[in-house]
């Protein structure tokens, strides 16, 4: 008699270990099915990029010397300097280091950060402070008498 | 007039049982000692909190989120709208004060030990608590769009996709984008106001819920001495008197630091300044609020790479490591569990304080 017992409570419990892993289960599907969607929709959809190749700038007399100015090349900003000699560069405009938007710095003729005080050479090479590669390259050509910036180094 | 009030009572009481709480509010004790004046700074803590939530929903009534309404409706709220610039004083001033509390609250329950057993869960919300208020700290750093939080914003999201495997993800999803643009403004609005204020009531709830279940903490040599000789004051009415007096006295305070510098003073500043423009190079003096500086000042002096290893992966894994550590002190301090004094606990705690003070005044020099 007791052993009837026994096998009968072992069974129920083996029924309702069942009944609680397919409940788990489908717990764990239910989850998935709400999760899913949310960390999908947490991460933002890629925004169309106008395609910009190159860009005009203006007049290369309009520049002055020994000056920098940061540029809007599509969504990117370009930093453009004019060297004390003249010579144009075009640089990523964004500190290697945390993001920050870089500036020349006329008095140095350096590239700095104010975020953190990382410098670049007018090159991009990264000199000295935090910034760990140097900045990108844009090739700037000059087109009668006008100044263009085009992705890659020239 | 008492008359109805008694009706009242008697109503509630008789489906809710408040007498039982009653009770419970009477025999509510705060023991006294040399210690005792650390027990007010969680109070205070929440006093300010309470502040913050208050001047935050009269901000809301005029602030509106987006990249080209941002700044000028927070112009429009210092300088159009009647008391809005006491306002938004209020709400920096109460802000900066609630982590000033907060940081001593926190520390003084380390150095007191007050994590032990049996209270290591009110340590965890507690510490949950703080990096939420940072959180709040740092979205709402955001919300006037102007130059300074734009580029603090910036720098504190890039920090975040370093972060190998994930740190791509979360800081798409911080900001909404590779960038920080509208998008980011948006959602950090809805962290500031929606997200972040719901995390932080339940577990606001929780600690508190915790505190009454456990009572106040006594520190080790107290406890260990003769407990009949402890003195203890009821907490109704005396201590919560001695609390709402305070309470009282820092409002005057907040009033005095809001009239007479609403756009702070010092490091301590919030001056709205120019609107965010993405394609303007970064102004001098970028800085963080005072609580992020030793963090931010770390991650300046780390050199780019250390060995192989990026300066700043390093950084944020150091100050991650570190914080973690903190949060679970009472788990793995195991001599305090048992009532045993661990002068470690001292120095580390010591250490930290040293290392922060210093780097937040490198950074201001």
């Amino acid at each position: 008699m007791a052993t009837t017992v026994n096998s009968e409570q072992g069974s129920s419990v083996n029924r309702r270990g069942f009944l609680n892993f397919l409940l788990g289960i489908t717990g764990l599907g239910w989850l998935a099915s709400i999760l899913y969607p949310v960390l999908k929709y947490l991460n933002p959809p890629e925004l169309p990029e106008a395609n910009i190749s190159s860009l005009k700038v203006g007049k290369v007399d309009d520049i002055p010397y020994n000056s920098g100015q940061i540029i809007k090349f599509g969504r990117t900003p370009v930093l453009l300097i004019r060297d004390s000699e003249g010579t144009f560069k075009a640089l990523h405009g964004v500190c290697t280091h945390l993001d920050c938007i870089v500036q020349y710095k006329p008095d140095k003729e350096l590239v700095w950060c104010a975020c953190h005080g990382g410098s670049y050479d007018t090159d991009g090479n990264n000199l000295s402070g935090p910034p760990p590669r140097p900045l990108e390259k844009f090739a700037v050509n000059i087109r009668d008498g006008e100044l263009y910036v085009a992705k890659g180094e020239a | 007039m008492s008359n109805i009030g008694t009706k009242i009572y008697g109503w509630l009481d008789e489906r809710y049982d408040l007498t039982a709480l009653v009770e419970f509010g009477k025999k509510k004790t705060v023991p006294i000692h040399r210690e005792s004046v650390w027990y007010y700074f969680g109070g205070l803590s929440l006093f300010l909190f309470m502040v913050q939530v208050m001047s935050g929903v009269l901000l809301l009534l005029y602030y509106r989120p987006g990249a080209d309404q941002a700044y000028e409706s927070v112009k429009f709220i210092v300088t159009n709208v009647e008391f809005g610039w006491l306002v938004r004083a209020i709400h920096s001033w109460s802000a900066n004060l609630m982590i000033f509390a907060a940081f001593i609250h926190m520390f003084s329950v380390y150095f007191t030990k007050a994590y032990r057993k049996p209270r290591e869960l009110t340590w965890i919300t507690g510490m949950i608590m703080f990096f939420l208020a940072m959180g709040f700290g740092f979205s709402g750093y955001l919300l006037p769009w102007n130059e300074l939080a734009f580029f603090a914003t910036k720098v504190g999201t890039d920090i975040v996709g370093v972060v190998p495997g994930i740190g791509e993800f979360l800081m798409k999803v911080l900001r909404g984008g590779d960038d920080v643009t509208g998008a980011t403004l948006s959602r950090f609005f809805g962290f500031h106001i929606a997200l972040l204020p719901a995390i932080f009531s339940a577990f606001l709830g929780l600690h508190l819920m915790l505190v009454q279940k456990l009572g106040m903490s006594t520190p080790i040599e107290y406890e260990k001495a003769d407990n009949s000789n402890l003195k203890t004051m009821p907490f109704f009415p005396n201590f919560m008197l001695r609390d709402a007096l305070l309470w009282l006295i820092v409002l005057n305070v907040l009033a005095i630091l809001a009239v007479f510098f609403p756009f702070g003073i010092g490091p301590l500043h919030w001056p709205l300044g120019l609107k965010a423009d993405p394609f303007a190079p970064a102004p001098a003096g970028i800085q963080p609020e005072w609580y992020f500086m030793f963090m931010f000042q770390t991650l300046k002096m780390i050199p780019g790479k250390v060995l192989f290893i990026e300066g700043e992966l390093l950084g944020i894994f150091a100050f991650g490591a570190a914080g973690l550590a903190w949060t679970l002190v009472p788990f793995w301090d195991k001599k305090s569990a048992r009532g045993e004094k661990n002068k470690l606990i001292n120095i580390l705690g010591i250490a930290a304080i040293a290392f922060i003070i210093l780097m937040t005044a490198i950074g201001w020099l």
